[in-house]
């Protein structure tokens, strides 16, 4: 008679026991490293009189050749009724043909800097066990993306730039944040008691705009392996995004292996927390290769 | 039932999104209300079409060599993110290659704009005349020295200093279509406030009526009267009687023959000079 004590299980314990802490957090230290590299290129200029990109991410400069521009920050002074430039039309050009490539919303993951405040609100509100909390439609996020488009053309200004958190803690990071701060704390404290995954999940129009494009990226998380799913759901409860998963892993409707949303931000946290590897980076066609035999049913033979 | 909830949903999410819209097209407007003391770099497109243009990358903050420029913070009066300078405290030293408008990737900064004599960023206004000290009868005359357009954007203009009745008074004045609003002149002002101010052009400058019209200008540009051929000048005399500067009044013999009437107006003179009997 030894009444096993029900200790909660800790999102992502399986995977640490299997393969380790470093490789159960491989794809997140990634990011944090891609994440901190993008701000330290900025930062060094500054910082240091090492001028290797100027500007921010709204548009910079690099080694005085390279231009790149946000097409979403373009589309806002196009819509504003501005023509811009060359340099910022080429520049939103090589940014929205890179996009194409890796996936849209790899930006938010990999490069956004709010991502490590809303991620670590997320974090908290885990480890704090919060449930529940306000909800709207992700589809809200879309519906904000038009909406600044239209106050731009009837203002005729880019007005989505006056506020937008996204760009502002990443130029204030660079160039001086001033009372930023506050908007920064009030989005982790938004994620955290009012909304779970709140700004990057529901609102935010930037990560709205670059799904746009994701709809035709190769870069794709793959459940290749989802014959060995044991449906511990911890790749759904670390997901920023956790309805895209369900289609792939399930193979509900009949769908393939590919994670195909447009919504998938490439973070890799699934690949990480899951103990049995039933993720991995593939590309879009991923589906149509014949898979290999799973390797955990041919372990149990 | 489903449908009466996507119904609802579809409402809720219209209103909010609609609200917020309309919130932040408020707030669009305000933002296009600069303070005056926030001056916008060289090559500045006027205010909404600069908030339109401008991605508040922070490229011309960089290419500036004097570090005059910052981008607006959230707590400042400025549209956030916008590059802006304050003249007192750091004006524009207008470099020839105007390195902020060729860094602008948009065209917030016109692109041609090519010589920074040619900016207008602001204009000066001697805005303090009871504390300037050239006003006051001093010999103060720092913006007019300091000022890069000396004797073009800002001359001296000696007047009678009516106080003293026995001195000259060098009154600063600042010509606006030359003044290129690089706040030199602000910055260099030696009163704890300064009496001379760099204001955005909209602020500072008047406008003439459409139909306004200089008269010696549009008679330069024509080479000549463009009114009646003007009338010879007369003294209003009685008849008979002439009158010279100097000799004083003497008798008309010349006038005095064809008597009574005055003599005949010339042709194409306005009806009010033609003598006093009309």
């Amino acid at each position: 008679m030894n009444a096993a004590v029900v200790v909660p299980r800790r999102i992502g314990a399986d995977a640490v026991n299997a393969k380790g802490w470093w490789g159960a957090h491989r794809w997140l230290l990634a990011r944090r490293a891609v994440q901190l590299a993008v701000l330290a290129l900025f930062l060094v200029g500054p910082w240091f009189d090492w001028w290797i990109v100027k500007g921010n991410l709204s548009s910079s400069l690099t080694l005085g050749v390279l231009p790149l521009t946000d097409p979403y920050v373009l589309l806002q002074t196009l819509a504003a009724g501005h023509w811009p430039q060359r340099a910022a039309w080429i520049g939103a050009a090589i940014v929205l043909a890179f996009y194409l490539l890796v996936g849209g919303r790899t930006y938010c993951s990999w490069v956004c800097p709010l991502n490590p405040v809303t991620d670590a609100s997320a974090w908290l509100r885990r480890r704090l066990g919060l449930k529940g909390g306000a909800h709207v439609t992700r589809r809200t996020r879309y519906a904000w993306l038009a909406t600044t488009f239209v106050v731009a053309a009837a203002s005729g200004t880019a007005a989505w730039e006056l506020v937008n958190p996204v760009s502002l803690w990443q130029r204030g990071l660079i160039f001086g944040l001033g009372a930023g701060w506050a908007i920064v704390a009030a989005i982790f404290l938004f994620d955290l008691l009012v909304m779970r995954r709140g700004w990057c999940g529901h609102l935010c129009p930037v990560g709205a705009f670059y799904s746009l494009p994701a709809r035709f990226s190769p870069l794709r998380v793959v459940a290749g392996q989802r014959e060995r799913c044991n449906d511990c759901l911890d790749c759904v409860a670390v997901c920023p995004e956790p309805v895209v998963i369900r289609p792939a892993l399930k193979g509900l409707g009949g769908a393939g292996p590919v994670i195909t949303s447009p919504n998938c931000t490439n973070c890799g946290r699934c690949i990480d927390v899951c103990a049995v590897d039933v993720f991995s980076f593939g590309t879009r066609w991923h589906g149509d290769v014949p898979l290999p035999a799973p390797r955990a049913m041919a372990a149990a033979e | 039932m489903k449908r009466r909830e996507l119904l609802a949903d579809a409402a809720r999410l219209v209103c909010g999104v609609g609200v917020a819209g309309l919130a932040l097209g408020l707030h669009a407007r305000h933002a296009k209300a600069r303070p005056p003391q926030a001056i916008r770099p060289p090559g500045a497109r006027e205010e909404a079409g600069f908030l339109a243009a401008c991605v508040r990358c922070g490229l011309c903050v960089r290419a500036c060599p004097y570090h005059i420029l910052g981008l607006a913070q959230p707590e400042q009066p400025v549209a956030l993110g916008t590059p802006y300078f304050v003249a007192r405290s750091g004006p524009c030293e207008m470099c020839p290659g105007i390195p902020c408008v060729k860094a602008c990737p948009t065209g917030a900064l016109d692109p041609k704009l090519t010589e920074i004599e040619k900016a207008h960023m602001g204009v000066a206004v001697l805005a303090d005349q009871q504390n300037c000290l050239n006003f006051l009868g001093m010999r103060c005359d720092i913006c007019h020295r300091v000022c890069p357009l000396i004797d073009k954007a800002i001359t001296l203009d000696q007047q009678r200093n009516a106080r003293t009745g026995q001195h000259a008074q060098f009154i600063p004045v600042v010509h606006a279509e030359a003044c290129t609003g690089c706040g030199k002149c602000e910055s260099a002002c030696p009163l704890p406030v300064a009496a001379i101010k760099v204001l955005p052009l909209e602020l500072a400058r008047g406008e003439p009526g459409k139909h306004y019209r200089l008269g010696w200008v549009e008679k330069d540009r024509a080479g000549g009267s463009l009114a009646a051929p003007e009338p010879k000048h007369e003294y209003n005399l009685p008849e008979g009687m002439r009158y010279e500067l100097g000799e004083g009044l003497s008798k008309d013999e010349a006038a005095s023959a064809p008597l009574p009437g005055a003599t005949p107006a010339p042709q194409g003179a306005p009806r009010a000079l033609q003598g006093d009997r009309l």
